[in-house]
C-alpha cells in the first residue's frame, strides 16, 4: 500500500516533468551557444552564456516589450472600469433581463475574430489606427469584458445579502456602500480578474499579427518576426520565448487558484 | 449543498429582493451597465454586420473601384471551392481531435493531482505551465527544438528520422495545440473532483465499493458536467487556432494543414478577396453559434448562473 502510494507519486512527478519539458529544454537552449543549441545527440550540459539575452535586445525587443506592457496595463484597467459596474448592475442590484445581457456577453467571447478582422482591418486603416497601440487597447478591451463580467459577477454574487442590507438600514448611500461593504470583499475578485485578462492581453496573436507591424508590435509579433529570419537562431529564439513568456508565467503562477475561475468565466470555483 | 442542484435561467432575476419604490427609475439602474454593454455592442457588432455586408460585394483589393453587390455569389464560389471545405474538414478534426485528446490527458492528469502527495503544489504548477508560455513562442518551439528532422528531441527520443511538418503537418499542430489545452482542461476536470463531497465517496467506500466502482458511478457522473463545460469553451477557442498553424506550417504543405481561420486570413491579407473572405467568415460564425448556443444553455442551465458551482 505505502509502496504502491510512494511509486504513484514518482509517477505523477515523472509524468509532469515529461509534460513540461519542452518548457524546460526552452529555458535550457536559452542559456546556449547558437553551436550547442544544434547538435546530435541534443546537448544536456554545456557552458552557460547570456549573450542569447543580449541579442534578444539588440534585435530590438525592447519597443514590443513597451507596446505589449501599455497595451496590458491600459485594456486591463478599462475592462475593470467597465466591467465592475456592469457586473453589480447584474448581481447586487440586477438590472430586468440580466441573464439576456450575460447570454449577450457571453456569445461575443464566441463570436470567431476572424469573421471580424477584415473590416477591423478596413476600420482600422480608415481612421488611421493601424499599427497603432489604440487599435489593441480597443480590441483587447472588448475581448476581456465579457469574461471579466462574467468572472466579476460570480464574485459579486458572494457578498452576502444580509450585509448589503443591513448596510441599506443603517441608510448607507450607495457609494458608502460599494466602497465599505462590497468592495472588502471583491477585492481579491478584482484582482484575479486583472490578473486573467493580463494573460490573455499578453498572449493574444492574431489581432496583433494582422493590425501591427514595427511600431505597435507586441511581443507575438515580435517573436513571430523569428520564422522569417534567414536560418532559425534557436538558441536566441528559446531566449526570446522564455523573455516574452516570463511576465505570464509569474502571473499565472502567483493566480493559479483563480486560473479555473477565470477560465471557465466565473462558472467553477 | 449539492452540486447537482439546477439553477433556472432566471435566477439572476429570482434573487433580485423586492425594492423601495425610491428604485423606480429603471434607467438609474441600468445606468452602470450601459457603458460595458454599448462598448460591446459597438466594437463586437458592427464589424460583424460589415463582414455580413462585404460578404455580399465582390471585392478584391487589389482592384480599385471592383467593389460591387453580387448577392450570394460569394457564398456559392466558397462551397465551390475545394480548399474551402478541405480547410472546413481540417478545422473540425483539428477541434474534435484535440478536445478529445486533452480532455483525456486532463482526466489522467486530474487523477493524478486529486490526492495528497509529496510536492504537490509543484507539480501542478508544472502542469499548468505550457498553457502560461505564450502561444506564439509554444509553436515556435515545437516547430523547431521538438519536431526538427535533424536536431529535434523528437526524433532523437524516438530513435527516428521523421520530417514531423511535413509528413504529419496537422498531427503536429493538434500535438502543439493539445500540449498548450492539456492544462486547462486538468484544472477545470480537477476542479469538478474537488467538488465532490468526501462523505458520499466515503459512504460509498464503506458500502464495499471498488475504487473503479465508485469511479463510474459516483465521481464520473458528477463530473460529466464539468467535462461538458470543458470540452465546449476547450472547442470555442480551438476552434480559432491560428498561432500553431501560422507560425509551424503556413497551412502547408500545400493545404493539408490549413484551418478556416488561417484560409480566411489568407484569403484576405494574401489574396485580397475581401469578398470572398467575408462569405467565409460569415459561415465560421453561423457554424460557431450552433456550438456556442450549446455552451450557453449548458452555462445557464447546468451551472447556477447565480452562484457558481461550488
Amino acid at each position: 500500500m505505502r509502496l504502491g502510494r510512494i511509486s504513484l507519486t514518482a509517477f505523477t512527478w515523472l509524468v509532469a516533468i515529461l509534460f513540461v519539458f519542452p518548457v524546460i529544454w526552452m529555458v535550457l537552449t536559452s542559456f546556449k551557444t547558437e553551436a550547442d543549441a544544434y547538435t546530435d545527440p541534443p546537448r544536456l550540459f554545456f557552458s552557460p552564456t547570456l549573450e542569447q539575452f543580449a541579442g534578444v535586445f539588440e534585435r530590438g525587443f525592447l519597443p514590443y516589450l513597451a507596446n505589449s506592457a501599455f497595451v496590458t496595463v491600459v485594456s486591463t484597467l478599462a475592462v475593470l472600469v467597465l466591467a465592475i459596474p456592469a457586473a453589480y448592475a447584474l448581481s447586487i442590484a440586477p438590472v430586468k433581463g440580466t441573464s439576456n445581457v450575460l447570454g449577450f456577453f457571453l456569445s461575443t467571447k464566441m463570436l470567431p475574430i476572424v469573421a471580424a478582422i477584415i473590416p477591423l482591418y478596413v476600420i482600422s486603416q480608415n481612421v488611421q489606427l493601424l499599427d497603432n497601440v489604440w487599435a489593441l487597447n480597443i480590441l483587447y478591451t472588448a475581448m476581456n469584458l465579457p469574461l471579466a463580467v462574467w468572472m466579476m459577477r460570480s464574485f459579486f454574487l458572494e457578498v452576502p445579502k444580509e450585509m448589503i442590507e443591513a448596510a441599506r438600514v443603517d441608510g448607507a448611500k450607495l457609494p458608502t456602500l460599494l466602497y465599505k461593504v462590497v468592495l472588502p470583499v471583491v477585492a481579491p475578485g478584482i484582482a484575479a480578474t486583472a490578473l486573467i485578462c493580463v494573460i490573455f492581453s499578453w498572449t493574444e496573436f492574431f489581432y496583433a499579427v494582422n493590425l501591427t507591424a514595427a511600431r505597435a508590435g507586441t511581443v507575438p509579433v515580435f517573436l513571430s518576426g523569428f520564422i522569417t529570419s534567414e536560418g532559425l537562431y534557436w538558441a536566441q529564439l528559446s531566449a526570446a520565448a522564455l523573455l516574452a513568456s516570463l511576465p505570464v508565467m509569474i502571473i499565472g503562477w502567483i493566480a493559479q487558484n483563480h486560473l479555473v475561475r477565470g477560465l471557465s468565466m466565473g462558472a467553477v470555483k | 449543498m449539492t452540486t447537482t442542484e439546477i439553477a433556472p435561467a432566471r435566477a439572476g432575476e429570482s434573487a433580485e429582493q423586492p425594492k423601495p419604490r425610491r428604485h423606480a427609475n429603471p434607467w438609474k439602474r441600468r445606468a452602470p451597465l450601459l457603458p460595458a454593454l454599448l462598448f460591446t455592442i459597438a466594437v463586437t457588432q458592427i464589424p460583424f454586420l460589415v463582414t455580413v455586408f462585404y460578404s455580399f460585394q465582390s471585392w478584391n483589393l487589389v482592384r480599385p473601384g471592383s467593389q460591387h453587390f453580387v448577392g450570394f455569389q460569394n457564398y456559392v464560389d466558397v462551397f465551390a471551392d475545394s480548399t474551402f471545405r478541405g480547410a472546413m474538414l481540417n478545422t473540425v478534426v483539428l477541434t474534435v481531435v484535440c478536445v478529445f485528446v486533452s480532455m483525456a490527458l486532463g482526466l489522467g492528469l486530474a487523477l493524478l493531482l486529486d490526492r495528497k502527495f509529496t510536492g504537490r503544489g509543484v507539480v501542478r504548477t508544472l502542469i499548468i505551465t505550457p498553457f502560461l508560455i505564450l502561444p506564439a513562442a509554444g509553436a515556435l518551439l515545437w516547430k523547431t527544438t521538438m519536431f526538427d528532422p535533424v536536431y529535434g528531441l523528437l526524433n532523437f527520443v524516438l530513435g527516428t528520422d521523421i520530417d514531423w511538418l511535413s509528413e504529419f503537418p496537422l498531427g503536429s499542430v493538434m500535438a502543439q495545440v493539445v500540449w498548450q489545452w492539456t492544462p486547462f482542461m486538468t484544472l477545470l476536470i480537477l476542479a469538478g473532483l474537488q467538488a465532490q463531497s468526501k462523505e458520499v465517496l466515503e459512504a460509498a467506500q464503506v458500502d464495499g465499493a471498488g475504487r473503479w466502482r465508485t469511479f463510474a458511478s459516483i465521481t464520473l457522473p458528477q463530473l460529466s458536467r464539468y467535462l461538458q463545460l470543458a470540452a465546449l469553451l476547450g472547442a470555442i477557442y480551438i476552434v480559432n487556432s491560428f498561432d500553431a498553424i501560422y507560425l509551424m506550417t503556413q497551412g502547408g504543405p500545400g493545404t493539408a494543414s490549413t484551418n478556416l481561420p488561417f484560409y480566411i486570413y489568407q484569403r484576405a491579407f494574401e489574396g485580397f478577396d475581401v469578398g470572398q473572405s467575408s462569405a467565409m467568415g460569415v459561415i465560421v460564425v453561423i457554424l460557431t453559434l450552433i456550438v456556442a448556443t450549446f455552451t450557453l444553455r449548458l452555462m445557464f442551465r447546468t451551472f447556477d448562473v447565480s452562484g457558481g458551482v461550488k
